[in-house]
């Protein structure tokens, strides 16, 4: 009789039974909401502080310039001298005083003036001055070459030159990175789940050795059914978690498209998504008829491939991890025996995200990118996101597709093979923290 | 076949360390059998690899006539010396978890549970976690996943440890009524005292090889060295004493004149008594006329110094 099936069986009704993996369950998604619900509000209160600054100006320029906005006041300050200014500057607790010296010429002027303030300026504030600075030079520099200001305004015309495959087909600026995005996230969630399950992996291990059941179950049962077993059981009840986050999450948009009178429809219908995002009409945005395209675009990508690959890469690249992970927890006695071994993990781990990160938006199908795709401990996650740019002509050459996966099948063949021999022996040891070379020596037992 | 299990030249190595050398065995069927052995001897890799945890460099091992092989585990039942349970699982549900990983089906499993949990006498333990019993009673669970699934073959690993005096008999006696359902059953232990009540046959394992296996009682005989625990009962014991002394070799002599008892050991050169009973009998009143046999720990303690001082 087959015994693999009891085994996952119990591994997960032990895992979803846990009271902190409920807990963590049902709690996370608040959690999560209840975090970007506080972000926006601490930014929107960061924004939210009007600054005021006194402003001495001796010169003939800028009178009229510094008008108070919403984030920023100015009290203009007359016929007293510098220190006065500081002083009472200071005494009715403004955030800074901006002197402008007297001079003919416009650029001393601005040369020579100075923002005082009693801790370092906020660079927000500085740019604000500056910008007006710069403005009334630039309108200076027009006069002198006697160019119009309306002239200079068509010179400023922004130019991005419109890109397309050989076959024709319009590739919008930016989607690259956008694809890149979309692939990333996808590997990103792979390394979270290898991460946050491989460990429960490993902790399940120690707690079958310092519960000393190991010995039962191994006489019943082979290491390597039992260490596969609770691999299997433990991701599966992963999975469940996902789902569940996942479906919590779909529902709470509903209830927050419900609650903001949002119709879901209306996103489909490509309406102007500025304002069903409640977005600053004004502030500079591509043109709605630009963000349907994007849409469309993102709504073009492989889909079917891109998760059938999803789960090819998930599966292969967490068993390869959660077999290490396994192992390590056989090896130790404590879970404070395992930092040593846990970090080479996650290294190659990190360096895929960031590789991906830095390489692969900007160029998908670079050496770099194209090794770390190959490479079996990263390939999970860089691969996928060079996949939204489809396989084949434009995109990931099937050759290299096929290579990863061969790779990754043959790396997983012989990591668990090392790591169920690691298992068998450190189950049964005791009281020992292991080197290296002593781990070594066990796979030649 | 009337042995249940046989090793044949078993070797074990763990990089430099010999674990067994060429150790072979025959445990016969429905005996019980002493697996004895100073700590490391190499008592436990033995037994893990009949229970094939771990597997042999050299050597093989027969079960019941048959090379051992992946199903007979369905047929040995393991109590091992490093036990344990799933802290946070219910009792009755981790039985039977064990019980299906030994192969039986769940209804089986559940009726079987029931006859124990009722004949232990902890019935309504079913529905406690483990993490709720005492040691005892956790050692209790663990002895009934051993035997559940009815094995021809038993190994128990110092089985008593972890028992109070009561609990420990308890178990004494379903061992005992194991052996006479039939059951085979391996006992490794370092303590003498179970083994002389319990042990059929034994082995003797030091430092990675076996120095000594056989029938105890033959054993006992071979160990034997012809010493009679005698007391007598007369007027004058010292100058018997005396007398007796120049022949023989008498040791732990103690003679109380007011009570007229002589007690002493006498070493004789044969196991032949008779001669030095008709002796005695004309001189005095013979109280107690005894072979003193050695107890297993002596020959434990004999064996293993004798091996120890030919190095």
């Amino acid at each position: 009789m087959n015994k693999l099936p009891l085994i996952i069986k119990r591994e997960y009704l032990a895992k979803v039974r846990n009271k902190s993996f409920v807990i963590m369950t049902f709690l996370s998604p608040i959690l999560m909401v209840g975090m970007v619900v506080l972000i926006a509000y601490l930014t929107k209160l960061n924004d939210n502080e009007k600054r005021v600054i006194s402003v001495l100006n001796e010169s003939d320029y800028f009178s009229t310039d510094f008008v108070s906005t919403e984030s920023t006041g100015y009290i203009h300050f007359r016929d007293i001298n510098l220190k006065a200014a500081k002083d009472s500057t200071d005494a009715l607790g403004l955030y800074g005083l901006l002197y402008i010296p007297h001079d003919s010429d416009l650029e001393k002027v601005a040369n020579e003036s100075y923002f005082y303030s009693k801790e370092a300026a906020s660079t927000h504030v500085l740019s604000g001055l500056e910008e007006i600075f710069q403005d009334r030079l630039h309108q200076r520099k027009l006069q002198i070459l006697e160019v119009s200001t309306k002239d200079y305004a068509e010179l400023g015309d922004k130019f991005e030159i419109n890109t397309s495959t050989f076959e024709g087909d319009q590739n919008l600026k930016g989607i690259n990175e956008l694809k890149a995005a979309i692939g990333g996230a996808f590997g990103y969630l792979i390394m979270m789940f290898i991460i946050i399950y491989g460990g429960f992996v490993m902790r399940s291990v120690i707690e079958e050795k310092t519960s000393r059941i190991i010995e039962v179950i191994i006489s019943s049962v082979k290491p390597f059914q039992l260490m596969l077993g609770k691999i299997i059981g433990t991701s599966l009840a992963g999975i469940t978690q996902f789902a569940i986050w996942i479906i919590s999450a779909g529902l709470l948009l509903l209830v927050a498209f419900a609650i903001f009178g949002i119709d879901p429809d209306m996103l489909n219908q490509g309406a102007d998504i500025r304002d069903v995002m409640g977005v600053d009409v004004s502030s500079p945005m591509p043109l709605p008829s630009q963000f349907m395209e994007y849409f469309q675009e993102i709504y073009k990508l492989p889909w079917l491939m891109l998760i059938i690959f999803f789960f090819i890469y998930f599966i292969l690249g967490y068993l390869i991890y959660s077999s290490i992970y396994a192992a390590i927890g056989a090896a130790v006695d404590n879970e404070t025996d395992t930092q040593q071994f846990i970090f080479p993990i996650i290294l190659p781990l990190m360096l895929a995200i960031y590789v991906g990160f830095f390489s692969v938006f900007s160029n998908p199908h670079g050496p770099i990118a194209v090794g770390f795709s190959l490479f079996p401990l990263t390939s999970p996650i860089v691969m996928l996101m060079r996949l939204p740019n489809g396989i084949g002509d434009g995109g990931v050459p099937i050759w290299q597709v096929v290579t990863s996966i061969a790779l990754l099948i043959v790396t997983f063949i012989g990591i668990v093979w090392l790591a169920a021999k690691i298992y068998r022996i450190g189950i049964l040891m005791y009281g020992k923290k292991p080197s290296y070379k002593e781990l070594f020596k066990w796979l030649r037992y | 076949m009337n042995n249940i299990l046989v090793t044949n030249k078993v070797t074990k190595q763990f990089g430099q360390h010999t674990a067994l050398n060429k150790v072979s065995l025959e445990i016969p069927k429905n005996c019980i059998y002493g697996l004895l052995g100073p700590n490391g001897a190499g008592k436990t890799t033995l037994i893990r690899i009949i229970n094939q945890i771990t597997y042999p460099d050299s050597g093989e091992v027969f079960f019941d006539g048959e090379l051992l092989k992946p199903h007979h585990i369905s047929m040995i039942g393991y109590l091992p010396e490093e036990r344990g349970l799933y802290k946070s699982m219910k009792v009755g549900e981790q039985a039977l978890y064990l019980a299906q990983l030994k192969g039986l089906s769940k209804s089986e499993a559940k009726a079987r549970l029931k006859y124990w949990f009722d004949r232990l006498d902890i019935g309504d333990w079913w529905n406690k976690k483990v993490q709720e019993l005492s040691k005892g009673m956790a050692q209790k669970i663990q002895f009934i996943v051993t035997v559940l699934h009815e094995p021809k073959l038993l190994i128990f690993d110092e089985p008593f440890s972890g028992f109070d005096p009561i609990n420990a008999n308890l178990i004494k006696d379903e061992i005992l009524e194991l052996k006479n359902q039939g059951a085979s059953i391996i006992f490794s232990t370092h303590r003498m005292e179970s083994v002389e009540e319990l042990c059929d046959h034994i082995a003797l394992i030091h430092q990675s090889e076996k120095i000594l296996d056989g029938k105890l009682s033959d054993i006992k005989k071979a160990y034997k060295n012809n010493i009679f625990q005698v007391g007598l009962e007369l007027d004058n014991g010292a100058s018997l004493l005396q007398e007796l002394e120049a022949k023989f070799q008498i040791s732990e002599a103690v003679n109380v004149s007011e009570e007229k008892q002589l007690n002493f050991k006498i070493q004789l050169p044969t196991n032949n008594s008779s001669e030095l009973l008709a002796y005695l009998s004309g001189k005095a009143n013979i109280s107690q006329f005894t072979e003193k046999v050695p107890s297993a720990n002596e020959i434990f303690i004999r064996t293993v110094q004798d091996k120890d001082a030919h190095e």
